[in-house]
């Protein structure tokens, strides 16, 4: 009991000298973060420049307990990527012509085709649109063909033209749209060749498609294990066309898919479908959280120090540490203390899995413990005056409470010695720790320790 | 020279890399160079490999094996060089002892599998040989007419089944009609499948071992047609595939645009399965025999068109 409240000493402790996140902290995280992004494909630029942005955010944050600093980091860096995915961009425009107008562009390999026939799909079935599908890959053999057995398989309209002199992309495409108009179709949806983007007369091309039809919405379809490329092709892409999002494909692959954050950093459009399977119902909104997740891999630390934040929250509502140091203790205080305790336990497996958690485990190891619950219920079958006041614990009151709890009077005695003990430790300790300063000039004195020293190559804050 | 349409190709990525490369010219720390370098190999997608590429750099400067900074990046390109091997003898693909040569290719979808079979017929027919094709992606819509225009071009026969057809069953016909021709390669084309997909996975299972019914030996190569813009996943990719069927061989695809290929080394040192072929354009001729030499120093070479620079 001793040793459990004695490191329960040792973490208020902690909480004022490490008070923010130490510089070394943030740069160990940042660097496994950046191991990260670049072993899922981020292209070296993007995880350098999203990297130092948010480090330097960090700097300033408040120390959580319960996790390493670098895992707190990670965590924070996972957030970030979330934020900077997610879109309030819908996937489809709001408000477009009629009939609506879908450019799909791409690499070849892509899977622009696949994509145009899924999308095709999606909007005659989930938004009731009557959809025509036009067939501008005439550089592909096949091409046309395989758009026209696609739209045969899932019943959706294909204008094709056969491939041959005087049929070229910008005139299939013009041809498309006529007749989209005149048969009262509400979106076409233009399937381009896959071009390599330091192609330029096949750049031109896709450019005059788009003119020709002025789409809605133009969409770069990029395959979800492309490399460090995205950079480049993304980039072309975005200089001829006004894009409206990306398309990210086969992602019911196991590539980790950091190409997304590389093409939606340099186009500065944000995705919004995946491609998620061979069936042509495979297409789904995008997801930030799940996609983030996917890029950085953290999900572990990400859940680890969630729950750290959970317990952060209640511990401060619980604690008060001025409290506490004045040595003004009370029943509550500890009952708190405890709950919390109990709370971070359901996460001991994982603790227990992650490295640097030596000091913690001690303390889990108690957690489920049977004397514990019931120090816990011998608390709880005390009165409010009685666990603000305890020195009122006569007794008569602790034969009471003992019934209430089921447990012997010895046990409310161990429980009240401890608490006694607990009491004497925390004046010691702050007579320790002040060295007869004021408690105000202490506090300000730990605040100010537990900065960070400016460094040089990082901002102070 | 044999590998300048691969050059020009890497040519237009190398912008930066040059650059960066340039600026080793000068006095640098080996901190410098080292970081330097860093930059060069993840961008060229050779990924997590690059930090221990790093470290042997960093070791042969320590114990004086290399005298200066300067010298990093020839022993970079000599050491990228060794990381993945060409065909042995410089000739892909060699005949088997008895007709027909079997030659399945392999890959996910997109990687440019049917137009690499195309070239693939193209080189062979230029190395003399009659050729087969068994065009077994019978999955994606209009493949086979794909491949039939390619055959066409080429002028080469090709088994086809129905769009649907097991491919097991394409592949066992085409083996026939090899072997009753008397062609010197059939060559099998199949469906894009990732490899993370298990059953698609085991019907390409199918397909081999079918082979291995009808032609002793057979399949005797197994070409994973690798796309040159795919990161770090390519290793991925390689590892489930060799889980699959006995890859002998990569075929490199879309080195003609600005993607350096770099997770290949990644495939060639891990699993050593060397890489026969790049592909480095959309026609059928636009094809070459792999080079490690060639290809590390491509990846690393300063630009040589002015015009792009």
């Amino acid at each position: 009991m001793l040793e459990q409240l004695q490191k329960s000493f040792q973490k208020v402790i902690d909480r004022f000298q490490g008070g923010r996140l130490r510089e070394e902290d943030v740069r160990e995280g940042m660097r496994e973060v950046r191991r990260a992004l670049l072993a899922a494909d981020v292209h070296v630029t993007v995880a350098k420049e999203f990297t130092d942005k948010v480090a330097a955010r960090l700097l300033s944050a408040e120390r959580l307990q319960g996790v390493s600093g670098a895992q707190q980091v990670m965590a924070a860096f996972h957030q970030e990527l979330v934020a900077l995915m997610r879109s309030d961009q819908a996937p489809l425009p709001k408000h477009p012509r009629h009939p609506m107008v879908l450019l799909l562009a791409g690499l070849q390999g892509a899977g622009k085709t696949t994509t145009a026939a899924k999308l095709g799909l999606r909007l005659e079935r989930r938004e009731n649109r009557k959809v025509l599908l036009a067939a501008c890959d005439l550089q592909r053999p096949g091409a046309v063909d395989q758009l026209r057995a696609l739209g045969d398989r899932l019943g959706l309209d294909v204008h094709a033209e056969e491939p041959g002199p005087g049929v070229d992309p910008v005139g299939v495409a013009r041809r498309a749209l006529e007749r989209a108009r005149d048969q009262r179709y509400d979106a076409l949806i233009v399937d381009s060749a896959g071009r390599l983007h330091v192609d330029d007369a096949l750049m031109d091309e896709i450019q005059e498609v788009a003119a020709a039809v002025t789409p809605d919405a133009s969409y770069l379809v990029l395959d979800a294990m492309t490399g460090q490329d995205a950079v480049e092709s993304a980039r072309a892409f975005a200089a001829r066309l006004d894009l409206y999002a990306l398309v990210l494909t086969k992602m019911d692959g196991d590539a980790r898919g950091g190409a997304a954050l590389s093409a939606l950093q340099v186009t500065g459009r944000p995705i919004a479908f995946l491609g998620v399977g061979e069936k042509p119902e495979d297409l789904e909104e995008f997801d930030a959280e799940r996609v983030a997740g996917r890029i950085l891999d953290l999900g572990d630390v990400v859940g680890l120090v969630e729950k750290a934040q959970e317990a952060l929250a209640e511990e401060e509502a619980a604690l008060d540490y001025e409290k506490m140091l004045s040595g003004r203790l009370t029943m509550q205080d500890l009952l708190d203390q405890f709950r919390m305790m109990k709370r971070m336990g359901s996460v001991k497996k994982v603790f227990g899995m992650l490295p640097g958690m030596g000091r913690m485990s001690g303390l889990l190891e108690q957690v489920d413990d049977h004397r514990f619950r019931r120090m816990e219920a011998i608390i709880l079958s005390m009165t409010p005056a009685e666990r603000l006041h305890p020195e009122i614990l006569d007794a008569r009151r602790r034969r009471r409470i003992a019934r209430g709890a089921g447990v012997d009077v010895a046990d409310v005695n161990r429980l009240y010695k401890s608490f006694q003990e607990m009491k004497r430790q925390m004046k010691a300790m702050r007579k320790m720790m002040t060295g007869g300063r004021s408690k105000k000039r202490l506090l300000r004195d730990l605040k100010r320790s537990g900065q960070l020293p400016n460094l040089p190559g990082y901002p102070s804050n | 020279m044999v590998f300048a349409r691969l050059r020009h190709g890497l040519g237009r990525t190398r912008n930066r890399i040059a650059h960066a490369l340039r600026r080793l010219g000068g006095d640098q720390s080996t901190e410098e160079t080292l970081e330097t370098l860093e930059e060069i190999l993840y961008t060229a997608d050779v990924g997590p490999l690059s930090e221990r590429l790093l470290e042997e750099a960093e070791a042969e400067l320590k114990s004086g094996a290399l005298a200066h900074p300067r010298e990093l990046p020839a022993w970079l390109e000599q050491r990228l060089a060794a990381a993945v091997r060409g065909p042995e003898d410089g000739r892909p693909l060699p005949p088997a002892e008895h007709r027909p040569t079997v030659t399945l290719v392999v890959g996910v979808n997109g990687s440019g599998k049917t137009t690499s079979v195309a070239k693939l017929v193209h080189w062979l027919q230029g190395q003399g040989r009659s050729v087969l094709v068994a065009a077994g992606d019978t999955f994606r819509a209009a493949a086979v007419e794909q491949l039939g225009v390619w055959c066409e071009r080429a002028g080469v026969p090709m088994v086809r089944g129905a769009e649907g057809a097991d491919p097991a069953a394409v592949a066992h016909d085409a083996a026939q009609a090899a072997k009753a021709r008397g062609v010197d390669d059939l060559v099998v084309d199949t469906a894009g499948r990732l490899h993370t997909q298990k059953n698609l996975m085991a019907e390409l299972e199918k397909v081999s071992r079918i082979l291995g019914r009808q032609v002793e030996g057979a399949p005797h190569h197994v070409l994973l047609v690798l796309d040159a813009t795919t990161g770090q996943n390519a290793l991925q990719q390689a590892r489930r595939f060799l889980e699959s069927v006995p890859v002998t061989g990569a075929f490199l695809t879309k080195l003609d645009g600005t993607a350096k290929g770099g997770a290949t080394l990644a495939v060639g040192e891990e699993l050593g399965i060397p890489v026969l072929f790049v592909g480095v354009g959309e026609g059928l001729e636009d094809l070459e025999v792999f080079d490690p030499a060639e290809f590390a120093a491509a990846l690393l070479a300063p630009r040589n068109e002015p015009a792009e620079t």
